[in-house]
C-alpha cells in the first residue's frame, strides 16, 4: 500500500476532510487511545514553533506514541551542514512517522519523497500548514454544525497569511460559501486566490474598512498584521490600529458568529472580546490536539 | 545569382544525408539547446550556425545533427528556451517530416524556481513544474507551489 502524507491542504479530498472531522469528534469524546502504542514518531522542528510542536506532541502522547526529534535546528546535525535529504533518510529509518516544520518552502514535499514513512507538514515557510487548516475547519463545523453556506470574513494580513489562503481553498470545496476580505491596500488577498474563487463561481467581496459589515458574518477569521511585512514603516503605523476587533463591534452580529484566530495574537483582538461567547480562539487551539490525533490516525491507517 | 539560387546553394553546402535539422533557435539559446539535448556528449556529426539573420527572431541559430532522430519528449525539453524551433527530419537528403516543439505539461529540471526560499534553490534537487499556462509561460513549482512567470524564468 502506498504511504499517505499530508503536505498540502490540496492533497486531501472533500471526503478525507470529512473523515478527519469525524475522527476529530471521536477523539474529542475520548482523547486517550493507545493507537500508536509501540510506534515512534519523529518531531523535527528545523525552526522553533512551540505552539504547533506542543499540540502535535500532546496528540502523539495521547495516542500512546513515543517521540524523538529536536525543537530547533541549532542543536542538531543540521547546523553542521547536513542536507535535509540526509537527515530525513536517517530519521525515516528510525521512526514510523515524521512531523516536520522547516523554514524553506517545499521542504515538506521533498521530505515526503525522500522518506519511506509518512510525513506530516507542520509548516514549510510561507507555503502550507495543513493541520492548522483542518483544525480551523473542525472549529467551524463544531460551532456551526455544517461547512456549507458559510459567510467567512478574513481580516488583517491576507497577502502573506498562509492560514487564510489554505482555509479559502478548503472551504471552497463546500456548498455556497461567501468570502469577505478586509485588509489594508498592501496586504490584500493575492489575485491568484481571487481568480481561483472566480473560476469556481464563488462570491467574494473586498473591503478596506473594518466596520458594521461584519453583521453578516458566520465566521470572522482574524490574523496578525506584522510590521516586517511593510516596505514602508509609515504605512504600518497607519494601519496597525485599524484592524482591531473590539467587543462593542460585536453588538449587532449574528448569534452563531464565532471569532477564530490562529494565535498567537498581538493586539488585533482586544482582550475585552475574550469574555464574549463569540470568542472561540482558545477553544480553537484545543481543537488542534483532537484534529492532529485524527490526522495521525488517518495517515497511519490506525482507524 | 538570384536570392533564391543563393539560398538553395547555402542549403546544399550544409545539407545532411540523414538526421535532424533544428531551425529557428534564438541565437542566445544555442548552447543551452546543445546542453539540454545532450549534443555535447554524442559522437554524431553536428554542424551549427549562429547569428543568422531571421525576420522573426532577430538572430537565429540552426543545428544539424547527422544520423539522429529525437523523440517528442526529448525535443519538447527545449520548448522553454526555443518555443518557435522547427524540426526537419531528413532522410536521404529529403525533408520527410516537419515538426514543431510543444511545451509539455510538466517540466523537470531546466528551469529554476523564482522563489529564493524554495527548497530547490537551497538543496541539490531537480526542479519540477506543472505548466499552468503556455502563452505566456507560467510554471507552478511542485515543491513550494509558487508560480514562476515567463519574465521571472531563469534557465539552469
Ligand atoms: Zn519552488
Amino acid at each position: 500500500m502506498k504511504k499517505k502524507d499530508l503536505i498540502s491542504i490540496n492533497d486531501f479530498t472533500k471526503e478525507e476532510y470529512m473523515r478527519i472531522m469525524e475522527l476529530a469528534g471521536e477523539f474529542e469524546e475520548n482523547p486517550n487511545q493507545d493507537l500508536l502504542q509501540g510506534k515512534v514518531v519523529a518531531s523535527l522542528f528545523f525552526e522553533p514553533s512551540t505552539r504547533t510542536r506542543l499540540s502535535f506532541e500532546t496528540a502523539i502522547s495521547r495516542l500512546g506514541g513515543k517521540i524523538i526529534g529536536f525543537t530547533d535546528s541549532s542543536s542538531s546535525s543540521v547546523k553542521k551542514g547536513e542536507t535535509l535529504h540526509d537527515t530525513i533518510k536517517m530519521v525515516s529509518n528510525y521512526a514510523d512517522m515524521i512531523v516536520m516544520r522547516h523554514p524553506l518552502e517545499g521542504s515538506a514535499r521533498y521530505a515526503a519523497e525522500v522518506s519511506d514513512v509518512p510525513v506530516i507538514n507542520a509548516g514549510d515557510g510561507a507555503n502550507q500548514h495543513p493541520t492548522q487548516t483542518l483544525l480551523d475547519m473542525y472549529s467551524i463545523l463544531k460551532t456551526q454544525d455544517t461547512l456549507d453556506n458559510m459567510n467567512i470574513f478574513m481580516v488583517g494580513d491576507l497577502k502573506y497569511g498562509r492560514t487564510v489562503h489554505s482555509l479559502l481553498m478548503a472551504m471552497s470545496q463546500f456548498e455556497n460559501p461567501i468570502f469577505n476580505f478586509i485588509a489594508p491596500e498592501e496586504l490584500q488577498m493575492p489575485d491568484e486566490y481571487k481568480l481561483y474563487l472566480k473560476n469556481l463561481g464563488i462570491r467574494y467581496f473586498e473591503h478596506k474598512e473594518f466596520t458594521d459589515i461584519i453583521s453578516e458574518a458566520d465566521i470572522i477569521y482574524m490574523t496578525r498584521v506584522q510590521k516586517e511585512r511593510f516596505s514602508d514603516p509609515i504605512e504600518y503605523e497607519k494601519v496597525k490600529n485599524v484592524y482591531i476587533l473590539k467587543n462593542d463591534m460585536l453588538e449587532n452580529t449574528k448569534p452563531n458568529l464565532k471569532i477564530l484566530h490562529p494565535l498567537p495574537r498581538v493586539n488585533e483582538i482586544h482582550t475585552d472580546v475574550d469574555e464574549n461567547t463569540k470568542a472561540y480562539y482558545f477553544t480553537q487551539a484545543l481543537n488542534g490536539v483532537f484534529t492532529r490525533e485524527a490526522i495521525i490516525s488517518h495517515i497511519m491507517n490506525l482507524k | 545569382m538570384t536570392e533564391n539560387n543563393k539560398k538553395k546553394l547555402k542549403l546544399k553546402v550544409s545539407a545532411i544525408k540523414n538526421g535532424t535539422v533544428i531551425d529557428h533557435i534564438p541565437a542566445k539559446s544555442l548552447f543551452k539547446v546543445i546542453t539540454i539535448l545532450g549534443l555535447d556528449k554524442i559522437s554524431n556529426q553536428i554542424t551549427f550556425g549562429t547569428n543568422l539573420e531571421s525576420g522573426k527572431l532577430g538572430h537565429k541559430a540552426i543545428i544539424k545533427v547527422s544520423d539522429k532522430y529525437f523523440k517528442d519528449e526529448e525535443i519538447d525539453k527545449i520548448a522553454l528556451i526555443a518555443p518557435h524551433a522547427k524540426l526537419n527530419i531528413i532522410k536521404d537528403y529529403e525533408v520527410v517530416e516537419k515538426r514543431v516543439v510543444e511545451i509539455p505539461e510538466t517540466i523537470k529540471g531546466i528551469a529554476k524556481c523564482f522563489n529564493p526560499k524554495c527548497i530547490t534553490n537551497n538543496e541539490k534537487i531537480n526542479t519540477c513544474f506543472k505548466v499552468i499556462s503556455k502563452n505566456p509561460i507560467a510554471l507552478k513549482c511542485h515543491y513550494c507551489e509558487k508560480i514562476t512567470n515567463e519574465n521571472q524564468m531563469v534557465i539552469k
